[in-house]
């Protein structure tokens, strides 16, 4: 490996690069495209507390008052009480519906009596289907609320105390802190992997490679120039969605020294696998072939958009396969969790695959023919 | 005079078509050899064999005295090699290629010499796909000189380029040759072979079917030359009547080959002496092109065969 090598060939591709404006401006913004799109569907559910829309029927009897700041107590909704008189249990449902509300409550005519009288009363949860997490943050509030009254009813002592929830970290995270480092592992992975198989390919077709061979450039040194070429791209690319972030949507994500081998191995890894999966294949249809069935599974699977934890044990299984995964893991641990340790073990297998990974694309990899 | 380039029994085979099937020749260092056949006829593949690009299956190949394929890596800092059909990376101007080929080779050339020896100083700043094809195979010649080296192959240099620029790259060759460079051309223009070549060989499916200079080829597979007058048919009779040699007589034309110069007086002689009016006398020369043609020809048709005259 001859450094200098190295940054004569680097001079090539970053001049490449800048006299390409499609190729710029893509990767410019596209990290701005990803996090703005993503942050605008997302933000709404991630907004904290749920708003509520609560029809008292117990003409606000004390206990019905109680209740109602008790589910504000939790945090989790907002109760916001219905003063039109013409809503009623009967046509509550339509107007909810009518007034996007996604979720409601209905407190029933005889609440306060009938629970002093120890006799069963329903309170009447309407949820949207379509919003699924307002409505499963609002049942779990009211059912939380309502265990609570009834525990006092029977005069019962929780054994179980369950304290004020603290968040995972030091900070409050939201649904844009997690997707930061998702969006960050995303493009880690698609920018070299797409661009890669396709140079592997098109250079070989023509006749690049064989151009290269007649120099004293090794092909070590032409892939570890360009590998230098993704990690710059990448810490540009991560500023910029993390600058979006935190300024148009208000992300708290931890912007610390551990990030910085997330975004040098990364790129180390992707580059190589992406050399790989062109330099396997005869064809550029086959390249980009075997790259999308690479790319797709992990660009989903890895935890980018939803937390792996989220999903079932069997996709679970398979996320823990896709070396996307431990890059994305290991900058949710530095980024938002500030833990080293675990960070440090998603590191050590990201880097061992991408040295195996860099040494098999060299030795598939020919730029001359048998 | 050490030789450039030794080839012995080379064979290439894929699967079971050889497309080298046993060629032997050498070239001497400082000198000019053209490679000339049709195409598929196996040049591509030689040349890539000696410039270390391409496995052979069997043979002996020596450049500069090493193995091509397993001692590529030291040969390439002594050879220049422009592939058929020149590609680089297409926003780079040839003065930044020359910078990397410069680094890469760790000489000290001087961009701006290095173009203006192939012509193309005024296109130094030009991104390579703003570049002709003439362009572009000069910026490939340049690069194939950064390293200064003792043999330059060049595949094609010349196809698919106008006449200005076909000369432009012929003269930069005679100029490799001056400064005591070996030449290794292929080409299917035979002029250019005629040209510059030193030594020619004519490779056809995969064999060598004739080799030597320009003058030796067209002396051992050409005709004869021929003296030539335009006159009538009547013409011709009376000098086959008159003359041992061959007469033909063809479209007004009547020409009589001329096997030894020394009969060349006798013939003329004849011609006046036959009081039919005649003119234009000229004497014509197989060309390296006929021969060519007829070679190939002959080896691909039986029909083309019987046509050829003499």
């Amino acid at each position: 490996m001859n450094p200098r090598h190295i940054g004569a060939d680097f001079r090539i591709v970053a001049r490449s690069y800048f006299r390409n404006p499609l190729a710029l401006f893509f990767s410019l913004i596209f990290p701005i495209i990803l996090i703005g799109l993503f942050g605008l569907i997302f933000s709404s559910t991630a907004s904290g507390t749920v708003s509520l829309e609560v029809l008292n029927e117990d003409h606000n009897s004390a206990l019905s008052i109680q209740f109602l700041s008790a589910l504000n107590e939790t945090h989790i909704v907002q109760a916001v009480v219905v003063e039109d008189p013409s809503v009623t249990p009967a046509n509550f449902a339509t107007w909810l519906g009518q007034n996007d509300h996604p979720v409601g409550l209905v407190v029933p005519d005889g609440f306060a009596a009938n629970f002093s009288r120890n006799q069963a009363v329903n309170m009447t949860v309407y949820t949207n289907p379509q919003d699924a997490a307002s409505s499963g943050e609002a049942v779990f509030a009211v059912s939380g609320v309502a265990n609570g009254f009834n525990l006092r009813a029977a005069n019962g002592t929780a054994l179980i105390q369950v304290p004020p929830a603290k968040t995972v970290g030091s900070q409050i995270l939201t649904y844009i802190d997690f997707l930061i480092p998702g969006l960050i592992g995303f493009s880690i992975l698609t920018s070299p992997m797409f661009s890669m198989v396709d140079i592997a390919s098109s250079y070989r077709k023509e006749g690049i490679f064989r151009q290269l061979s007649l120099t004293p450039l090794t092909r070590a040194e032409w892939l570890t120039s360009r590998i230098a070429w993704y990690v710059l791209l990448t810490f540009v690319s991560a500023g910029i969605m993390i600058a979006t972030g935190v300024y148009l949507f208000g992300a708290h994500v931890g912007v610390t020294l551990g990030m910085v081998p997330f975004l040098v191995v990364g790129p180390f890894l992707f580059v190589s696998l992406g050399m790989l999966a062109g330099s396997v294949t005869k064809t550029p249809e086959s390249a980009a072939l075997i790259g999308n069935i690479i790319t797709f599974p992990m660009m989903f699977l890895s935890g980018t958009f939803f937390p792996v934890s989220q999903f079932p044990t069997g996709l679970q299984a398979f996320a823990h396969v896709l070396p996307l995964y431990y890059v994305i893991d290991g900058m949710n641990q530095v980024m938002l969790f500030s833990n080293t340790s675990l960070a440090l073990s998603d590191l050590a297998v990201i880097f061992v695959s991408a040295v195996v990974v860099f040494a098999l694309a060299i030795r598939f990899f020919q730029w001359r023919d048998e | 005079m050490p030789t450039a380039i030794e080839v012995r029994s080379l064979v290439k085979r894929y699967g079971t078509l050889a497309a080298i099937g046993g060629v032997d020749f050498s070239v001497p260092a400082g000198t000019v050899f053209a490679f000339l056949g049709p195409n598929g006829a196996g040049k591509t593949t030689t040349t890539e064999i000696l410039e270390g690009l391409r496995r052979r299956t069997s043979g002996d190949v020596r450049v500069l005295g090493l193995d091509p394929w397993t001692e590529g890596r030291t040969l390439h800092r002594r050879i220049g090699v422009i592939p058929q059909d020149f590609r680089f990376f297409e926003k780079i101007t040839p003065k930044e290629a020359v910078e990397y080929y410069r680094t890469l080779f760790h000489t000290d050339v001087d961009p701006g010499r290095l173009l203006a020896q192939v012509e193309l100083l005024d296109k130094m700043h030009a991104r390579f796909d703003t570049l002709s094809g003439g362009q572009k195979q000069k910026l490939g010649l340049a690069l194939a000189l950064t390293n200064n080296p003792e043999i330059c192959f060049l595949d094609e240099p010349t196809t698919g380029l106008d006449p200005h620029a076909r000369r432009a790259i012929w003269a930069v060759i005679r100029n490799l040759k001056r400064e005591g460079r070996t030449v290794f051309l292929t080409t299917h223009y035979l002029e250019e072979a005629e040209l510059l070549a030193d030594q020619v060989a004519i490779i056809h499916h995969g064999r060598i079917i004739a080799a030597g200079t320009p003058g030796e080829i067209i002396r051992i597979h050409g005709i004869p030359p021929r003296i030539s007058v335009e006159g009538p048919e009547e013409l011709a009779g009376y000098l086959r009547a008159h003359l041992t040699a061959s007469v033909f007589s063809e479209r007004g034309r009547v020409e009589v080959e001329l096997a030894d110069r020394r009969d060349a007086l006798k013939i003329l002689s004849a011609i006046e002496e036959s009081g039919i009016p005649w003119q234009a006398f000229e004497t014509r020369q197989d060309t390296l092109e006929n021969v060519f043609v007829r070679l190939v020809g002959q080896m691909d048709d039986g029909a083309l065969k019987s046509e050829a005259p003499g």
